[in-house]
């Protein structure tokens, strides 16, 4: 087959072919020395096995592919030689990285696990403070785990759902995929985001602040799908759900809110859903706390009552001044917190900065963001990026001036049931200091005549 | 130009190779096949319903031929849960003896002898602590603040021991729940005494009624 044959003018752009021709030059090259050749089909005929092998190793994240040792690079990233001009020198090939891709060895956020004594069960929380827009991306987006992370095979997958409905049922992973399904963009947030920051300002940066509240799209089936299939009887009022980790971690939900807008999520910003984030499947309950939102979920029982499980009576309660315990404090009421400029970070002089932040209701779409420099004495209110979504993640934009002075900078959110974000005063007027869990209140960064910015409680 | 070459090699063996041969046990997704000719990746499998037959398909009814009847062997064999009434409680019973044998032997390395929990491990006080609950230093613990006996066994039984989790037979399971509640001075201590399910479902926690519904929102302007 020549070359003509092979790369035709319709369809190949003349640098594209170059690239081919020249594919199929390395490839023949290969060949020379090859002492078996099993594989001649597809466009790349005659692979050997050797490439294969090169391949698969390639796959496997072991550092032979182009550039340097894969352990220098920041997680994610694959180190390069730099090119001194690359308007002088071709650059690395396409596929490269195997196909998947990868960031630039230039970018290194990640999670930082928070120091539980038990690195069993443990979080890690997203960098705010370099985020950028709505969307958290996949592998920064948040985790807790009480159990680990699982490895599941999708292909033996289950999930069952009975109790108190007409037909109980079992269906797998395809079955799930072939139903009706959704697609919607939420924030999950753990109720336990700033359970440092009751008493005194503990942590200094936002992603140790706020870093266990991020944003995915989600696609899966609705739940309400699922029951109305197996036909849920008139006495149900709850759902438990559980999941297949360790922990076999179980929670009940409200069956109005699996009705309304609960997800049976596989999918998770246009792919499957991360292992960390419940793959092969999660329960999606948009706004509530994150503790509910079910990972590697295998169960559904419905029933007339709450199944009162560990984590919604000894752990995700709040306990209040008088002795009480308040349960299913489930949706996350609207909170919002700038991230740049934000804790630790420092201005390297007066002059021009865009105040931005993020800003989330789980009781709906947020309608306002002020931002206050002045410790919340007069307030601006600031840009909303669109679309503003409902239990989502808004972006928030404010043009800033700063003259050098001490400032105190603010945000706080309003939400479209008219809610207030409140101040850590009022919260703590009301709740006391030990209800761990649902702190929202408005956050303040200090910032110094020297630029340095700190968590304050002001 | 070696290395370069490597890396085209390797590109195109991620590129065109069709699935590997798979091993008895499955422990990644293998390679999309490629297609002939143009040598594109296969897309995905459409994935297949698991139900014996569709039956009507009535998507207006949901009725989509999608999915199985679960029996209720399979459904006995992952339904583990129990409730505050007793619900789910298995066949079985332990004496407080036995609980502290096996408590020794199983849970002791990380909640201490003493019940007091070892916070280096992360593992926590399960004894003591009540009426501290509405003082500055709160110690919530199951004797102090967890509501209902059937929580306890429940979450002893999927979860425990961290190192084997679900590991812990109904019997044994009662057992432990007869030390640690007879040690929380909630139950007997007699060595003999024995809890089941009837016995657990008629413990009464000192916190029984120390939980109220989320009354938020709380904070007004």
């Amino acid at each position: 087959m020549s070359v003509t044959e092979r790369f035709p003018e319709s369809l190949y752009a003349p640098a594209e072919r170059r690239m081919a021709e020249a594919l199929v030059e390395i490839e023949r090259q290969a060949m020379e020395d090859a002492e078996d050749c099993d594989c001649k089909e597809g466009m790349f005929n005659g692979l050997t096995r050797r490439g294969l092998l090169m391949g698969g190793v390639a796959l496997g994240g072991s550092a032979l592919a182009g550039g340097r040792a894969r352990a220098e690079a920041p997680p994610g990233a694959i180190e390069y030689d730099v090119q001194p001009d690359p308007t002088k020198e071709q650059g690395r090939l396409i596929l490269d990285d195997g196909g998947y891709g990868s960031r630039s060895q230039f970018e290194s956020e990640v999670r930082w696990r928070y120091p539980t004594a038990s690195i069993d069960s443990s979080w890690s929380m997203t960098p705010l403070a370099s985020g950028r827009g709505m969307i958290t991306p996949s592998g920064l987006h948040f985790e807790r785990h009480h159990g680990g992370i699982p490895a599941i095979d999708p292909q033996t997958h289950e999930l069952f759902l009975h109790g108190m409905v007409d037909k109980p049922m079992r269906f797998t992973m395809d079955d799930l995929k072939r139903l009706p399904s959704v697609s919607k963009i939420h924030f999950i947030e753990c109720s336990g985001n700033g359970l440092t920051e009751w008493a005194k300002p503990t942590l200094k940066t936002v992603q140790g602040t706020h870093g266990l509240t991020s944003t995915s799209e989600w696609t899966g089936v609705r739940l309400s799908t699922l029951l109305e299939m197996a036909g849920v009887q008139d006495s149900a009022a709850w759902i438990l759900a559980e999941g297949a980790d360790a922990a076999v971690m179980t929670r009940s939900v409200p069956i109005d809110k699996a009705m309304d807008d609960a997800i049976l999520a596989y999918a998770q910003n246009g792919e499957a859903i991360r292992p960390e984030q419940g793959y092969p499947l999660r329960l999606l309950l948009p706004g509530y706390e994150g503790n509910t939102h079910i990972k590697w979920l295998r169960r559904l029982e419905v029933s007339d009552k709450p199944f009162m499980t560990r984590e919604e009576t000894s752990k995700y309660t709040d306990l209040m001044p008088d002795g009480t315990a308040r349960q299913f404090s489930l949706a996350m009421e609207a909170k919002s917190v700038i991230t740049f400029p934000s804790g630790a970070m420092k201005l390297p002089r007066a002059g021009f900065y865009e105040v931005t932040g993020i800003a989330w209701s789980g009781r709906g779409k947020i309608a306002k963001v002020e931002v206050s420099a002045d410790g919340g004495s007069t307030w601006q209110e600031a840009t909303l990026d669109s679309p503003v979504l409902d239990k989502c993640h808004t972006r928030f934009r404010l043009p800033w001036t700063w003259t050098g002075e001490e400032a105190v900078l603010q945000s706080r959110a309003v939400d479209e049931t008219g809610y207030v974000q409140p101040t850590l005063e009022k919260l703590v007027e009301v709740r006391g200091l030990k209800s761990v869990y649902h702190l929202n209140a408005i956050q303040s960064w200090h910032i110094a005549p020297d630029g340095e910015v700190t968590n304050v409680h002001a | 130009m070696f290395t370069r070459n490597l890396t085209i090699i390797c590109a195109l063996g991620a590129l065109a190779q069709p699935a590997m041969a798979q091993d008895a046990t499955r422990t990644s997704a293998a390679l999309p096949e490629t297609l002939e000719s143009t040598g594109e990746r296969a897309p995905m499998e459409v994935p297949n319903s698991s139900a014996d037959e569709v039956g009507v398909i009535a998507p207006a009814e949901n009725a989509y031929g999608i999915g199985q009847p679960a029996t209720e062997d399979e459904i006995a064999a992952i339904n583990i849960d129990v409730m505050p009434d007793g619900t789910g409680l298995p066949e079985g019973s332990g004496t407080y003896a036995e609980g502290e044998e096996l408590y020794e032997t199983i849970c002791a390395a990380c909640h201490g002898s003493d019940m007091m929990g070892v916070s280096e491990l992360g593992a926590p006080r399960l004894i003591g602590g009540r009426g501290t609950l509405a003082s500055d230093a709160p110690v919530k613990t199951v004797e102090s603040y967890w509501p209902y006996a059937s929580t306890f066994f429940d979450y002893t039984h999927r979860a425990m021991p961290m190192n084997e989790p679900g590991s812990l037979s109904a019997d044994e399971v009662y057992a432990i729940s007869a030390y640690v509640l007879g040690k929380a001075g909630i139950t007997s201590t007699e060595p003999d005494s024995v809890m089941d399910a009837d016995a657990m479902s008629k413990v009464v926690m000192p916190n029984a009624d120390g939980f109220v519904s989320d009354p938020r929102p709380d904070v007004g302007e």
